[in-house]
């Protein structure tokens, strides 16, 4: 083997270097970090906040009694806000890929817009938003849709609604690119051959385009289940998600077994859904 | 034939079909009677209208004005998916999602016709494809897409098959190939065939009538033969084959034909495959119904003396010669290498002649250049 030939099978560990390095320095040894702490106990007769290594998967279970109302509420909201976003972003996707034409650029251009302001700041703009003088309660009220006494603040709704939002660009620009990757040329033969509009949508689009669902659902789904800042903005105390309780933990009570124990348990969770979602969706099956 | 005989027979009636996209006029005031059970071609270049009138045939484009009819149905404002016709089209279209198999049943499902597998496996068999029935588009090459999307649209056994370009993305050798075959699946299966192509040796192969189209109107419309014969224009002379145009006026009459004098030279032309409207005539003759001669040996029917050889180029079954006439127009002449006669050589004094009933004649007026600049394969696109 020459030298060059050497060299060429080497250059892509090579490429992966800086990559592997960042992550085994910054996730995968904070992680097993976490690992350790989520079985530790308290120091008998110490300090709050002091604890001492042990292997108490009991720790587990404790934390997930204990939180499980927040851990349902997680995965609940998550779920309504990653539906609410797919029926939103796929007609606007689809608007943008076939009848976009010259404004296309300009259009995905504003779906992500919102990410030049902060992500918090946009957040707390949505309290004005549902709040007493915005522009969502007062038409409400007038037309008796929600009653006097309701309020969309600090309210489930509030919370779900800024998640839909705050994750709306994640699911548009997959679901754009595998819709734009449509040969319309499809859509007319699936005409041609006797389906109307809503069949070839069912039969030809949608599974055409199911590559984008699959990757927009889980861009939103797996922040927003892990999410907090929604919750602890638009939300109230019994609107409270796992990840409330999670930095609460951490910060405030100074529970790090418990901390750790619950975010080891969202991260399998997450990861068993996600797997599963994924081989019932079959995109491998996908071109 | 009379519009009621068409109607009752299921013919597919065009009438005065116009499409417009604000100034542009793709079709203008088309009108056409495509008969049952017949391979028609819609025949021209790029941007002369014939995909368009296809996709409205389809329903894929709204007509600005007019009326299509299949038989005594008023299709015009028909959707796509409730007419009875399909469509081969450009690159084949197939639904990559979906084998071989569930692309062909698609329409029938649609219509959730019975027995789905009897009707697909037949397709395949026709199209002499059925080991691929599980396989995806995407692992088929470009002349098993196309079988598989021509047993797609045939396998509804529709009252029309439109086929667009359907050959354009196929090289020369299965091209040639899949003419053959297609002209053959048509006799097979009976369904009437309308066929849009740039390629006028593909058109003349497979269809019983040629409509030839130029700007968004037909300028003729007949047999291959009929066409390739006795052209009514230029543009016709020009675009199926090569013609040699010459310029005259009509000098008077002999019973059956018209005598026409060429820059001083009479020859004749039949009267009625003459189309000039005047005195002034362009004389018509294919290059290949030219006899080049020397000058000392005797010749008969219609005689041009005094050209020169400029230019000689065998290639095999003929030789083709540029001659130079005295009045500056070069002609070209098609001999077949088949009479032992020595070939000429570049330089040499010839007359040429031919069999006057193969002279054809047209309009004065028109451009003898309309349809020669168009390059056959160049833009498979419309």
């Amino acid at each position: 083997m020459t030298q060059s030939q050497g060299f060429k099978i080497r250059t892509p560990y090579l490429l992966l270097l800086p990559g592997m390095a960042f992550l085994l320095t910054f996730f995968i040894f904070p992680l097993i970090n976490l690992a350790q702490t989520s079985t530790q106990t308290p120091v008998g007769g110490g300090d709050t906040g002091q604890y001492e290594q042990s292997l108490r998967l009991q720790n587990y279970v404790d934390a997930f009694i204990e939180n499980r109302e927040q851990f349902g509420r997680s995965f609940l909201y998550a779920t309504i806000a990653t539906i609410l976003a797919l029926l939103i972003a796929y007609p606007l996707a689809y608007a943008i890929a076939f009848k976009g034409g010259k404004l296309k650029n300009l259009m995905l251009v504003l779906v992500i817009a919102p990410f030049f302001t902060s992500f918090l700041l946009r957040t707390v703009a949505w309290k004005q938003i549902l709040g007493e003088e915005g522009f969502v309660v007062p038409p409400l009220r007038t037309l008796g849709i929600i009653s006097e006494s309701t309020t969309l603040t600090s309210s489930a709704f509030a919370v779900v609604a800024g998640m839909t939002y705050n994750f709306l660009p994640f699911m548009t620009l997959p679901l754009y690119a595998s819709i734009d990757r449509i040969d319309p040329r499809t859509l007319e033969a699936s005409g041609d051959l006797y389906a109307n509009g809503f069949t070839t949508f069912r039969k030809v689009t949608l599974p055409l385009s199911m590559p984008g669902v699959v990757a927009g659902t889980l861009l939103t789904f797996i922040p927003a289940a892990g999410d907090y800042v929604n919750a602890a903005i638009l939300g109230s105390p019994t609107t409270k998600m796992l990840g409330n309780v999670i930095e609460s933990r951490y910060f405030r009570i100074v529970d790090y077994p418990t901390a750790a124990a619950l975010s080891f348990t969202l991260m399998i969770s997450i990861l068993i859904l996600v797997t599963f979602y994924v081989r019932k969706a079959g995109t491998e099956e996908l071109v | 034939m009379s519009d009621v005989a068409s109607s009752a027979r299921g013919d597919l009636i065009l009438s005065h079909l116009t499409k417009s996209y604000g100034d542009f006029t793709a079709v203008n005031d088309l009108s056409l009677t495509i008969p049952k059970g017949s391979f028609f071609a819609l025949l021209g270049p790029s941007g002369c209208g014939k995909t368009t009138t296809l996709r409205m045939i389809a329903g894929l484009e709204e007509p600005t004005q007019g009326t299509i009819s299949l038989g005594v149905t008023d299709i015009t404002h028909t959707k796509p998916y409730q007419r009875p016709i399909n469509t081969v089209f450009q690159n084949y279209a197939l639904f990559p999602h979906l084998t071989i198999f569930e692309n062909i049943a698609f329409g029938l499902r649609r219509r959730g016709i019975k027995d789905v597998d009897e009707a697909v496996n037949k397709a395949l068999n026709l199209v002499e494809l059925p080991h691929l029935a599980q396989r995806k588009p995407t692992q088929l090459s470009g002349g098993q897409q196309q079988r598989i999307a021509l047993a797609r649209a045939i396998v509804n056994r529709p009252a029309l098959l439109l086929l667009d370009e359907p050959l354009g993305a196929l090289d020369l050798k299965l091209r040639r190939q899949m003419q053959i075959e297609l002209k053959w699946i048509q006799k097979e299966v009976g369904i009437t065939f309308v066929h849009v192509t740039h390629d006028q040796e593909e058109a003349m192969t497979m269809a019983d009538t040629i409509a030839v189209m130029n700007e968004g109107q037909i300028e003729q419309m007949g047999s291959p033969a009929d066409l390739y014969d006795n052209p009514e224009t230029a543009f016709v002379a020009n675009f199926l084959g090569q013609s040699n145009l010459i310029k005259g006026t009509i000098s008077g009459n002999d019973g059956d034909n018209q005598i026409i004098d060429l820059f001083g030279q009479k020859i004749s032309l039949r009267k009625n495959r003459s189309h000039a409207v005047d005195n002034s005539i362009y004389a018509g003759i294919r290059p290949e119904k030219f006899r080049i001669s020397r000058l000392e040996t005797a010749t008969s029917g219609n005689v041009l003396t005094g050209g020169k050889v400029e230019d000689v180029s065998y290639i095999g079954v003929s030789t083709q010669y540029q001659v130079l006439m005295p009045w500056g127009q070069e002609l070209m002449v098609f001999e077949q290498n088949d009479d032992g006669v020595a070939p000429f050589s570049v330089g040499e004094s010839v007359n040429i002649s031919w069999e006057p009933s193969f002279t054809f004649g047209l309009r004065g007026d028109e451009d003898a250049e309309a349809g020669t600049e168009v390059n056959p394969d160049e833009d498979p696109d419309e």
